[in-house]
């Protein structure tokens, strides 16, 4: 048997509008029963009426606008109406004179269910949100951002509450099932699951399409060649460098422009803290035990920024790195802060690299050398010196490795009067400042000013220590 | 706007947070008792690989052995990482004691 039911809200005027015609439905022994979703006394002229105000009708069946009429055979729905539109009302009620007093059609209002944030807390209280990390309730007057802080989950900045209803929200921006384990976090060499890392997303700011970035970020981070344990316990500087390229550092927002390496843009800002708060909370790597750096760097807060691929001039660091152009990879690298190269007065590529190379010296000590990689942020300025006279990225690369090896004889500790230095095996031989490979190139920053930068790496690299990781985006 | 019941209900459920953390107890192990002396002890000497680590543990080396103990010697492959499953065992199968040196 076919019967109709609806769905209103008092605070929808069209809904007000159409009370005397769900009445004349009810009379006439059609309607069976309205439901309300914010008050069980409307509509006053409708006998049965059903309460809805904890949505689970509006939710279980994805209303979306009020007044919506459905018709039903038994319990199987032969269709809905939404909103007041006469003709389609009386087709669905088979009332051809419905509603002859009021205006042909009137758009409705949002369903309560749809309301923002609603859906996520209705599927959580009727279906149950599946997440399987231990739930903490706080006092009634417990302030919930100083909770945080007193259960040491913060890098030392407030943190957004990982809420059940926030967690469900970041997972929607994977595809990944929450359960799925990604890798083991140090110190503590934890499995790490899906679900843990949107709970520290949460906390971290993120917003959930970011999570296929940040997630390939934690899966690169927990490679073995990355050594995520020596970076961390190491009493020298480093912190994980996230670099993103691909069409992705588009299709979040990412900065790869002015400031880059700066503030101001949540998805850089977010997706490298939520890596941090990751080593942080799941592997229990906390400053003051396990990391011990002396110095640390500000980027042990967050160290994320997108590459500048607005023209293809040069590859990209992601496909130096043997990824496919159109592919979106993250590259995590052991890094410092930023070491800054003012050069305003290069025209050519030879005066540009001369002055790229003495600074690249320095890195670690001037009288180290094969031991931490480095990036090279080249800024657009700069860049145009290489394109005006035709350096593709290869021809950087070789010039710099050129002018970038040096008589073992200057390097030997004690000389030139610092007692760092190399063993005095390299007498008489020629070394290079980095390691084969050990030197990348990436660019990134404004428009205006001739300014590049050097991101120093750990000064254990390689087998020793930490490599670089490429992973693609997926 | 009429509050609804789904709001007031929700409001001690919007103060549940989800743990970040791995939600491991602490373990605590009991240490190993100190020795009263090491007269008769194997000692092993662990040099983790850090530059002049060697020199440090050799001369510690010879001292021990200037004193008629019995001292054994260990490597790690790199300080970067821990120490190789493989290693722990064979130290705690031939040494009753063992010196590390942690950093630089």
């Amino acid at each position: 048997m076919q019967k109709l039911v609806a769905v209103v809200k008092r605070s929808c005027q069209t809904c007000q509008l159409v009370t005397p015609v769900l009445s004349r439905l009810e009379k006439e022994g059609l309607l069976t029963t309205v439901y309300s979703q914010d008050d069980p006394s409307f509509p006053e002229d409708v006998t049965t009426i059903t309460d809805d105000r904890d949505l689970k009708m509006s939710w279980q069946s994805k209303i979306e606008i009020v007044p919506t009429l459905i018709r039903l055979d038994g319990e199987s729905e032969k269709g809905r109406a939404i909103g007041w539109n006469r003709s389609e009302w009386a087709e669905l009620s088979g009332v051809c004179d419905l509603g002859a007093d009021l205006p042909a059609s009137r758009p409705g209002c949002g369903s309560m269910s749809i309301d923002p944030g609603m859906e996520e807390r209705l599927t959580i209280r009727f279906d149950g949100d599946g997440l399987e990390s231990r739930r903490i309730d706080l006092g009634i007057d417990e302030d919930e951002f100083e909770a945080m802080f007193e259960r040491g989950w913060s890098d030392g900045l407030p943190l957004v509450p990982p809420t059940p209803e926030r967690v469900t929200r970041m997972l929607a921006g994977t595809s990944r099932l929450a359960h799925e384990m990604i890798g083991k976090v140090p110190p503590d060499l934890v499995e790490c699951t899906v679900e843990k890392v949107a709970v520290n997303a949460v906390m971290a700011g993120c917003k959930p399409e970011y999570m296929p970035v940040l997630l390939t970020a934690v899966e690169a981070t927990l490679t073995p060649e990355f050594c995520m344990h020596g970076v961390l316990a190491t009493t020298m500087f480093c912190a994980p460098i996230l670099i993103v390229s691909g069409p992705v550092t588009k299709s979040i927002g990412m900065n790869w422009s002015e400031n880059a390496l700066g503030q101001g843009n949540r998805a850089n800002a977010t997706i490298g803290r939520a890596l941090q708060l990751v080593i942080r909370n799941i592997g229990g790597g906390r400053p003051g035990e396990i990391d011990r750096s002396a110095l640390g760097n500000p980027g042990k807060y967050t160290f994320c920024f997108a590459e500048d691929e607005t023209d293809d001039f040069w590859p990209s660091l992601a496909q130096d790195k043997g990824i496919n152009l159109g592919k979106s990879a993250v590259t995590v690298f052991a890094g410092e802060g930023i070491q800054g190269i003012v050069d305003q007065k290069a025209r050519t590529p030879e005066a540009l690299t001369a002055s790229f190379a003495a600074s690249l010296l320095a890195v670690g000590n001037i009288k180290l050398a094969m031991g931490g990689d480095a990036i090279l942020v080249v800024c657009p300025e700069h860049v145009n010196v290489f394109r005006e006279h035709g350096w593709n990225k290869e021809r950087l690369q070789e010039e710099l490795h050129r002018r970038l090896i040096r008589p073992g004889d200057d390097l030997i500790a004690g000389v030139a009067g610092i007692d760092e230095g190399l063993p005095d095996f390299v007498k008489g031989k020629e070394i290079p400042k980095f390691k084969p490979g050990g030197l990348m190139i990436v660019r990134a920053g404004g428009q205006a000013g001739k300014f590049s930068a050097i991101l120093s790496g750990w000064g254990a690299s390689g087998n020793v220590g930490s490599s670089p990781v490429t992973r693609e985006v997926n | 706007m009429v509050e609804t019941v789904i709001n007031e209900s929700d409001r001690a459920a919007k103060r549940v947070l989800m743990d970040p953390t791995a939600e491991r107890m602490a373990t605590t192990r009991e240490r190993t008792s100190r020795p009263d002396k090491l007269e008769g002890l194997r000692i092993g000497l662990l040099d983790i690989s850090k530059p002049r680590g060697d020199v440090f543990m050799a001369h510690l080396g010879r001292r021990i052995r200037e004193r008629g103990m019995e001292a054994v010697e260990f490597t790690k492959p790199t300080f970067t990482r821990v120490a190789p499953p493989e290693l722990v065992a064979q130290m705690v199968a031939n040494v009753d004691v063992v010196i590390e040196g942690l950093a630089d």
